[in-house]
């Protein structure tokens, strides 16, 4: 079941489309799901699909087709690490591998306690104040230095 | 509002820049309203409207201008909105490319988050001149601060009659919407975006029909980029001729290059078309650690990179770089100094092409994933030397045979890199390791 909160964020993404073009919305309609409930279960993509009345399968590709939807849990903060070349001519490994050594988990993992899951990142158009990384989807991080990772991970509470 | 929190960067230096396209940036508030009113914003929008200005003598100053389309191809922008059919029975479409997932490419950020009402007036311009009664702006998946700030915007130049119905108290209507995207570097593709704003997978699709045919939900629409759209009010408010002479032959008016990699002070910088490699650099605070240049990809990866001593003396602009075999594409200088490995650099491009890869033509869909484990062989020190011929021969068969130009993209760093640095990959295949960082 969609939240009433959801269903109005939705019926705002619908109003941008004809009418007979529900389908239109289904990439926001799945973000909102996915930011509310923190991962897109099977049951989420159903409901959604069942919601904008479009087959399952057409929200499933979708789903799946989009690199920042989570089809599996990712913690309370999922941090993905942008590692292409502007990253990485500025040392983007330094700030994997202290990420990857202070919550001690590898790319795709979630810590212990479930808090973290880090993620590797394709460019996120933003490579002027790479290195950078970004926190649920949203949150942007730049010009990064192991010291201000520490600083930004001690803020999540 | 989202406007407020658009504060400058502590990027002061204006020297040796020309802002046009961010030309708010001089401002204390430069993504408000007011700012842009102030700065003479939405004057042009209202007097096409009221004037009723005919479209053909709108499209002809453009012509004149010089616009090439900013997202990377270049084409003329005049000549793109002439293809739009002038009478349709039924809504056209106009939508702006704001996905920029080239790596090394962050120019449209900035448009939208320090001069978003610019780009709405450009938008407006266009949809008055081409006939569109709908607009979408498609917004990178990754920058979610920026589409806030967009849509804070939009209901800004809502609330004060720029966009929506009977736009000055004329006929003309035209709604503008932000759409986000949700990472797929595909999407940057025009009509693999159009899937995207019907909701589907990104692929892109068979050409013809163009999008000026068969475009959004069916219906004849026009893409542009972000900058070319934000170049608009400023080409009808100092004429097409002005526009044209700030830059040089075939290049009119400025370009925003989004400067990355090892240089002091990374960033956008808006300069005049046929502004000189070294001059940009400078303003970059040249290469970092008084280091000495190796390399430059000058457009985003999909453009050949180019070594110093091909670069340095070229200017930015169409003409000059692919006179010297590479491309202006969207104006994405990474820049590389002596200490880079290129094996490792090109493993990095290689990896991105094939986890981007939509999946749709075969050709770009196995030849990336062998593009990358062949470079990967050789950086795991298992290379032959016949990998290098392997490369440049699977490069060739993506090259051209793949509905869209990602299987081009893919390609050219792998033959750039291996032509101009060959050397390195036959050391790394000989030694299993690098020339350059011993590693």
């Amino acid at each position: 079941m969609l939240s009433p909160e959801s269903i109005k964020k939705i019926e705002v993404e619908l109003s941008k489309y004809p009418a007979d073009k529900r389908q239109a919305a289904v990439m926001s309609a799945l973000r909102i799901v996915q930011t509310e409930r923190g991962w897109l279960s099977p049951e989420c993509i159903s409901d959604v699909a069942q919601y904008l009345r479009i087959p399952e399968i057409a929200a499933l590709e979708v789903a799946t087709f989009y690199n920042m939807y989570d089809l599996e849990p990712v913690g309370k903060y999922k941090i993905t690490v942008c590692t292409n070349i502007s990253c990485m001519l500025r040392d983007s490994d330094e700030i994997v591998n202290h990420l990857q050594t202070k919550l001690s988990v590898g790319f795709n993992e979630v810590t212990a306690d479930g808090k973290f899951c880090l993620k590797e990142g394709e460019c996120m158009g933003a490579c002027g104040g790479a290195p950078l990384m970004h926190i649920n989807n949203t949150e942007m991080h730049e010009f990064l230095t192991p010291e201000k990772v520490d600083a930004i991970l001690k803020g999540l509470k | 509002m989202a406007t407020t929190k658009a504060i400058k960067t502590a990027k002061p230096n204006f020297k040796g820049q020309t802002l046009l396209t961010l030309r708010t940036l001089t401002e204390k508030e430069p993504a408000s309203l007011a700012t842009y009113e102030k700065l003479g914003g939405y004057a042009q929008l209202k007097r096409i409207v009221t004037e009723k200005v005919k479209a053909i003598e709108i499209i002809n100053q453009v012509k004149v201008s010089g616009l090439r389309g900013r997202g990377g191809a270049g084409f003329p922008t005049g000549l793109k909105w002439s293809f739009m059919p002038r009478y349709f029975d039924g809504v056209k479409y106009l939508v702006c490319n704001s996905d920029e997932g080239e790596p090394g490419t962050f120019k449209d950020r900035d448009i939208i988050r320090y001069n978003p009402h610019q780009l709405i007036e450009g938008m407006a311009i266009a949809a008055y001149t081409l006939g569109a009664r709908v607009g979408y702006n498609y917004i990178h998946g990754e920058i979610w601060q920026e589409y806030e700030i967009f849509e804070s915007a939009l209901a800004e130049a809502r609330a004060a009659g720029y966009i929506g119905e009977n736009l000055f108290g004329t006929t003309f209507d035209f709604d503008l919407y932000a759409v986000h995207g949700y990472g797929a570097y595909i999407c940057g593709e025009e009509t693999a975006l159009i899937e995207s704003i019907e909701g589907k997978k990104g692929q892109p699709r068979f050409k013809p029909p163009f999008p000026a045919s068969y475009g959004v939900f069916g219906m004849p629409t026009n893409v542009n980029n972000t900058e070319s759209f934000a170049s608009i009010p400023w080409i009808l408010q100092h004429g097409g001729q002005a526009f044209a002479d700030l830059g040089v032959a075939n290049a009119g008016g400025t370009k925003l290059f989004s400067v990355s990699g090892h240089v002091e002070k990374p960033g956008n910088y808006e300069v005049k078309m046929g502004t000189p490699f070294n001059d940009l650099l400078a303003m970059a605070g040249g290469v970092w650690k008084g280091r000495q240049l190796k390399a430059v990809i000058p457009g985003g990866p999909s453009t050949p990179v180019m070594p110093a001593t091909a670069i340095v003396g070229a200017t930015m602009d169409y003409d000059s770089l692919s006179k010297a075999r590479s491309s202006l594409g969207a104006g994405s200088m990474i820049v590389m100094d002596e200490t880079t490995c290129m094996v490792k650099t090109l493993k990095r491009l290689s990896y991105f092409f094939y986890e981007e890869s939509c999946g749709q033509c075969t050709p770009c869909r196995e030849g990336t994933g062998w593009v990358y484990r062949v470079i990967k062989r050789i950086t795991d020190g298992k290379g032959t030397m016949e990998d290098l011929d392997l490369l440049t021969d699977v490069c060739n068969n993506i090259s051209g045979r793949t509905i869209c130009a990602l299987g081009d993209a893919a390609a050219t760093p792998v033959l750039s890199f291996i032509k101009h640095f060959r050397p390195e990959f036959e050391y790394y295949i000989e030694h299993g390791k690098s020339m350059v960082d011993g590693k």
